[in-house]
Formats: structure tokens, C-alpha cells, sequence
């Protein structure tokens, strides 16, 4: 525990010092007070830059790099490891997989979080309503796995079954199932899992943006005789066409690095694998493949530049507005 | 308002209750499960817990040899559960036809004449004139009715046996510095990159933004490399807890940076440079004037790279050894997933341990939460 108080501790005084030691210098003549400046930019900039070169500038070059050469490191190898991937049946697989899993993921996170969102509009309850479904945001991807697979658990057709999903299904005097292996339908079981977690992401912004809807326009339509209805899908689904997309590419941007919970549930199997799951086990199992493992990490990569490239440049319009 | 009561609002407000009801369910299975004693998490579903209910169970009585003889009947005695179960014996039955043939009161009587009786506690008396000559005694088909029973044992077995009450320090030990280090170093970043002037600023900042684009997978095996090499060069361990904090303070600094910097362009220019012609230096203005203002800012963001660092598994999983001393809460968790698959007390326990802290938070500082979340949802 004392390394950590060390750890802090050692950033703390770096800028402490380093920068009393500017003013202590800096304040004796005017020409060094120009000089003091140009250094003091260096102290303020010169740890995070470090470590954004180590970390992210650095490795980005390095992947690509990599991604020419043989599973080492050491060897040219040219597109070969590219030409792999896509003749590679589980890549195939995966970024089917990844596919889905951005088509339904986002889509029904956005929805359920815009029409709960509604619904907690103006209701005694609706925060407290708004919290319970926002609650899932806090918990970790693994600490949700463990969560739903409870749920998905699966005992024999003789046996009583824990799981809340079979106990329901045999209530019905169906069969029991486990869920998570039934290769194509268990991706939407998981798929489940992250839609728990991401409507809560869309509902609080939604309900952000629900208030700023001009009550006038409301009101007007309500007088004309328009229902609930007709107003949510005329008035309000347009008004927040903007706020709608925005939500869509921000969970789009997180499911293209889903990684936690397949690793959690079924590491891959029965068929689920994604990229970054695929990614992690050609980086790290079996002594590791680097030239496979960066090819799926670019891949990954050129997923995410789109999508956030136009998330920003909207975020950018935003705050010019 | 008239319209609370109209037809429409109760049936939104029935399909909001219905969508809150499948939300909380599998959080609230969790908790009470972790809750529930070990034995019935296996045998029965967590809703049952919740009311009493009724549980047939089958006993078979000892054999002769612990007969006693007392009032000129040779006896047998004993007791179905143990102490404070709190169940209470409603009927039972001494074939598996008709097992719930007696009541508590009622004496039943075997075909050997041999008779037993049971009281509502589980106490059974097995009676016989004559000696009990077989080794072993019948069987008894009970029916009782379980009132719901909570235990803290699964706590105390997973926090101090399975080793997560470790991985708890050391997730904090990992979170902490991963959070307090980034927001140091990136508050001095976004202020230079905001309030001082230097040549290639503009440059800076969009390699910034461009970094937001990078998946941390990318990050991984150049990192491992260089941490490799750099233990081997000084002779310490690769994986270590300073790598880790190092490792998240890289892949939260660009969207650390770029939300502190949103935040600190709405300051007033004006105050700046009162204080610079009052002779402050940067460090003072940044010390008395930026800090008590970015303070709300400071909150949110300190709690989204916080539940991030808590929540993370693939850091701690590539840049941490898997050993007792530095596993995360993460990575214990989908160790124990493989390892104790069937033993829902230690994971549901286990879970919900590591949930204990974020949901703390979110229920503590909710509005920070939200506030950081929805400002800070670019983090890659």
C-alpha cells in the first residue's frame, strides 16, 4: 500500500518543485522570465507527452509494423498475415459475429433507452425508475457475466432448475436449454448482457435531451388531438434525430471492443468469439502470434475510426452551436 | 393534472414498471443468492428464498446401534435438522407412497409394530418393544415448511478463503493511482494545451483527438515488449503494479485530457490575465484559480477512469502476473468462473464484492456519474 502513496506522491512533486523552482527563478529579471515560460511549458507538457508517445503514439506504429512480420516479430513477411485473416474461417466468423453484434447491440440499447426514457418523463417515479435502469452502467462486464450466467444456468430436464430463464421456460412445460452453447442464438443470450448494460447510457442522455423539447410544440400537438403515440413517433423521434445518432455511434464504438463479457461467458466458444476476443488469443495463448494478433487490432481499429471521427466532428458542430 | 389519471398514463406507467422489474431482477438474484446458504443455492431458485416454502426432504433414521432403552421401550432418538434452520415439520410419511400420510401430532406405525413420532422442531422418537436388531433404520419422508433465511457465511468464505478480500486491496491498489495519476499529469496537459502559447499546439492537440480512435487492444503487445525489456535491463519484474498504473494512464490521457481541456475553454479568459498582469505565474494561476474551479469536473472525471480502472479486466489481465498478491477482482472473478462453475455461493458472493464499490459510487455521486459518462463516453 505504500508503493501507491509513493506513486502518487512522486507526480505530485515533480510539478510541485519543478515549478517553484521556475518561479523562485523567473521572478528575478524580466529576460528570465521569457526563458522561465518556454521552460515551463516543457515541465507541464512533458509528462503526459511521454506517455502519450510511450503508450499510444509509439504502440500504434509498432502494430502496424508488426503486422508485416512473421509471428516474432523478426521477419518480413509482407501481407502474408493479412492474406491469412481473410481466409481464416474463424476471422470470417468473428467479424460476423462483431456484425451482429453492432446491429442489434446499439440499435436496441438506443430504443429501449429512448422509449424508457419517455416513459420516465414527468413521473413521480421516473428517477427513481431512471437509476435502477441506469444501474448497470456502474458494474463491471465480468461482475454482468457472472449475473446473467446465473440467470442462463442450465441443469438437466430431471433437475430443478436454478437458473431464473430455464425455471421459466419449464414452467411452461418446455425443455430446459443451455442457453450459452447453442451455436448462432446464444451471441443474441449475450448480446442480451451488454443491451442490459448500455441502456442505461442511452436513457441518461435521452432524458437530457427529452427536456429540451419545447413544451409549446407539445402542447400544440395535444390540442390538435394528436396522442401520445403519434407525438412520440412525429415529433419527438425526429426532434431528437441528432441526439439518436449520436447514442447509436457511441454504443457502436464500445460493442466494436466488446472483449470482457465473451471472455467471461464462453471465451470464445460454441461459436461466439469476436475480435477482440479472437485478438487476445492470438496474442497471448500458445506463446503468442504478434503478426496475427496486430492484423485483428487494425482491424479493430479501422472499425472505431469511422464512427468516432464522425462522433467528434458532430460534438465539434455541437459546441459551435 | 387531469392526464395522471387518464388511460394511457397508467398503461405507460405499467410498461415503465415491467421494464424497471426485468432490469433490477437479475441484480436483486445476485445479491440475494449471495446471501442464500450454500447447500439450497443448488438445489432450489433464489425466488424461493423469498417466501416460505415447502421443502420434502427424506431422512433415514440411525440403526440399532443407537438404541437406548429407557420407560420399558427400547428407543431411538434424534433430530432432523439442526438448530435454528427454523423449519417447522408439517406432516410426514413413512413410505415414499404416502409421504404425507401423518400429521406432526399423529404416531405412525410401522409394519414391524415399531411406532415414531415427529414434533414440529424435528425431533422424532422411534419406538419398539422389542430390541432394534438392524443396522440400519428406516425412512422418513417429512414435509416442512422453510421460512425465508439469510446468512452472511458465503461473505466470510469468500472474502478471507478464496482470496477475493485480497483482490479487493489490490484492485484498489491498482484503481487508485490509475485515476489520480492521469488526472495530475492531464490537469497540467489540458492547461497548457488551453491557457499558454507555444509553437505546435494546434498540432498537439489533434494527435489528442487522434488517439481517441486507438483501441487500448492495439496497445498490448508493444507495451508488453517494452516492459519486458525494461525489467530485464533493471532487473525487476515486468509485470508490476507501477506498469499497470503507468498502462491505464496511458489509454485514459487522451480522453482525460480532451474532456479537462472542453471543460477549461469555458473558463473566462479575463480571469487569466488579471492574474498574469497581478504577476501570478502559470503554476499560481493553475494552483489557485483552475483547481477550486475544475473541482466538479475533477469529481466526474475521477470516477469514470475510477469505475474504469475498478472494472477493467484485460489491463490488469495482460500486465499483472495472475498470482494471489496482484490479481485484480476482474480477472479473480473469471478465474473463478472456470474453476468453481458450479459453486454459485463463492461467485455470486464473489460478484457482488466486486460490485460493492461502483455501485457505492453510483449511488453516492450519481450526478458526477452521469455528468462524466455522458461527457466522457469517447474513452477508448
Amino acid at each position: 500500500m505504500f508503493i501507491v502513496f509513493l506513486g502518487i506522491l512522486f507526480f505530485i512533486s515533480y510539478f510541485h518543485i519543478s515549478n517553484l523552482v521556475l518561479d523562485a527563478y523567473g521572478r528575478r529579471s524580466i529576460k528570465r522570465y521569457n526563458f522561465e515560460n518556454s521552460i515551463r511549458v516543457i515541465v507541464f507538457i512533458a509528462p503526459a507527452f511521454i506517455v502519450l508517445f510511450i503508450f499510444i503514439l509509439y504502440p500504434v506504429f509498432e502494430t502496424v509494423r508488426l503486422s508485416f512480420y512473421d509471428k516474432f516479430g523478426r521477419e518480413f513477411v509482407g501481407l502474408y498475415n493479412y492474406k491469412w485473416a481473410i481466409g481464416d474461417p474463424e476471422f470470417r466468423r468473428s467479424i460476423l459475429n462483431n456484425f451482429v453484434w453492432l446491429l442489434v447491440v446499439p440499435t436496441l440499447s438506443t430504443f429501449f433507452g429512448l422509449v424508457i426514457a419517455k416513459l420516465a418523463d414527468n413521473i413521480w417515479w421516473g428517477s427513481i425508475a431512471k437509476s435502477i435502469i441506469f444501474m448497470p452502467m456502474a458494474i463491471s462486464f465480468v461482475g454482468a457475466g457472472v449475473i446473467w450466467k446465473f440467470i442462463y444456468e442450465y441443469r438437466g430436464p430431471g433437475d430443478t432448475q436454478i437458473g431464473l430463464l430455464n425455471a421459466i421456460i419449464v414452467s411452461f412445460g418446455y425443455e430446459p436449454q443451455a442457453w450459452i452453447t447453442i451455436p448462432f442464438w446464444n451471441n443474441f443470450f449475450l448480446m442480451a448482457i451488454m443491451i442490459w448494460i448500455q441502456t442505461g447510457l442511452a436513457l441518461v442522455i435521452f432524458s437530457a435531451a427529452l427536456r429540451s423539447i419545447p413544451k409549446e410544440m407539445l402542447e400544440a400537438a395535444r390540442i390538435d388531438g394528436a396522442s401520445e403515440l403519434k407525438i412520440f413517433f412525429s415529433i419527438i423521434i425526429p426532434y431528437l434525430e441528432q441526439t439518436i445518432l449520436v447514442i447509436w455511434t457511441l454504443i457502436t464504438i464500445i460493442v466494436l471492443r466488446i472483449f470482457d463479457i465473451i471472455f467471461a461467458m464462453t471465451n470464445g466458444e460454441w461459436q461466439t468469439g469476436v475480435l477482440a476476443n479472437l485478438m487476445y488469443d492470438w496474442m497471448f495463448r500458445g506463446g503468442g502470434d504478434s503478426g496475427r494478433g496486430s492484423v485483428l487490432a487494425i482491424v479493430i481499429m479501422i472499425g472505431v475510426i469511422p464512427i468516432l471521427a464522425w462522433n467528434l466532428y458532430k460534438h465539434r458542430q455541437e459546441q459551435k452551436i | 393534472m387531469m392526464k395522471k389519471f387518464s388511460l394511457s398514463s397508467i398503461l405507460s406507467q405499467l410498461l415503465l414498471l415491467f421494464f424497471v422489474i426485468i432490469w433490477i431482477i437479475p441484480t436483486f438474484g445476485l445479491f440475494i443468492s449471495s446471501l442464500r446458504d450454500k447447500d439450497l443455492l443448488s438445489i432450489s431458485g433464489w425466488w424461493t428464498s423469498l417466501t416460505t416454502t415447502e421443502i420434502n426432504e427424506i431422512y433415514r433414521m440411525p440403526g440399532m446401534n443407537a438404541q437406548i432403552e429407557e420407560d420399558g421401550y427400547f428407543k431411538i432418538k434424534g433430530k432432523l435438522f439442526e438448530e435454528n434452520s427454523g423449519k417447522k415439520i408439517e406432516s410426514f410419511g413413512i413410505t415414499s407412497k404416502k409421504i404425507n400420510e401423518f400429521n406432526v401430532s399423529e404416531v405412525a406405525v410401522f409394519k414391524d409394530e415399531s411406532e415414531v413420532t415427529i414434533d414440529e422442531d424435528g425431533n422424532y422418537e422411534w419406538r419398539s418393544k422389542s430390541e432394534f436388531q438392524k443396522k440400519k433404520g428406516k425412512r422418513l419422508f417429512t414435509t416442512s415448511l422453510s421460512p425465508p433465511s439469510f446468512t452472511f457465511e458465503n461473505y466470510r468464505e469468500v472474502l478471507f478463503k478464496e482470496g477475493i478480500g485480497r483482490a479487493f486491496i489490490n484492485t484498489m491498489a491498482v484503481a487508485l493511482p490509475s485515476t489520480l495519476i492521469p488526472l495530475i499529469i492531464c490537469s497540467f496537459f489540458a492547461y497548457s494545451l488551453t491557457w499558454m502559447k507555444f509553437y505546435g499546439r494546434d498540432i498537439l492537440l489533434a494527435v489528442i483527438i487522434a488517439s481517441l480512435v486507438v483501441p487500448l487492444q492495439m496497445s498490448l503487445i508493444p507495451i508488453l515488449t517494452i516492459y519486458n525489456d525494461f525489467g530485464a535491463l533493471f532487473g525487476v519484474a515486468a509485470k508490476s503494479y507501477p506498469g499497470v498504473w503507468m498502462a491505464h494512464t496511458g489509454f485514459g490521457l487522451a480522453s482525460t485530457t480532451f474532456l479537462l481541456r472542453n471543460f477549461l475553454k469555458s473558463l473566462p479568459n479575463e480571469m487569466m490575465e488579471a492574474a498574469k498582469v497581478d504577476g501570478a505565474s502559470h503554476y499560481d494561476i493553475f494552483l489557485r484559480i483552475i483547481i477550486p474551479l475544475s473541482i466538479p469536473a475533477f469529481a466526474s472525471i475521477f470516477i469514470l477512469q475510477f469505475l474504469w480502472c475498478w472494472n477493467d479486466l484485460l489491463v490488469g489481465l495482460v500486465f499483472l502476473d495472475q498470482v494471489p498478491s496482484e490479481i485484480i477482482l476482474t480477472a479473480k472473478l473469471k478465474e473463478l468462473l472456470g474453476s468453481r462453475g458450479e459453486n454459485w455461493e463463492i461467485l455470486t458472493t464473489g460478484a457482488f464484492v466486486s460490485m460493492t464499490v461502483p455501485l457505492f459510487i453510483f449511488f453516492a455521486l450519481q450526478r458526477y456519474f452521469i455528468r462524466g459518462l455522458v461527457a466522457g463516453s469517447v474513452k477508448g
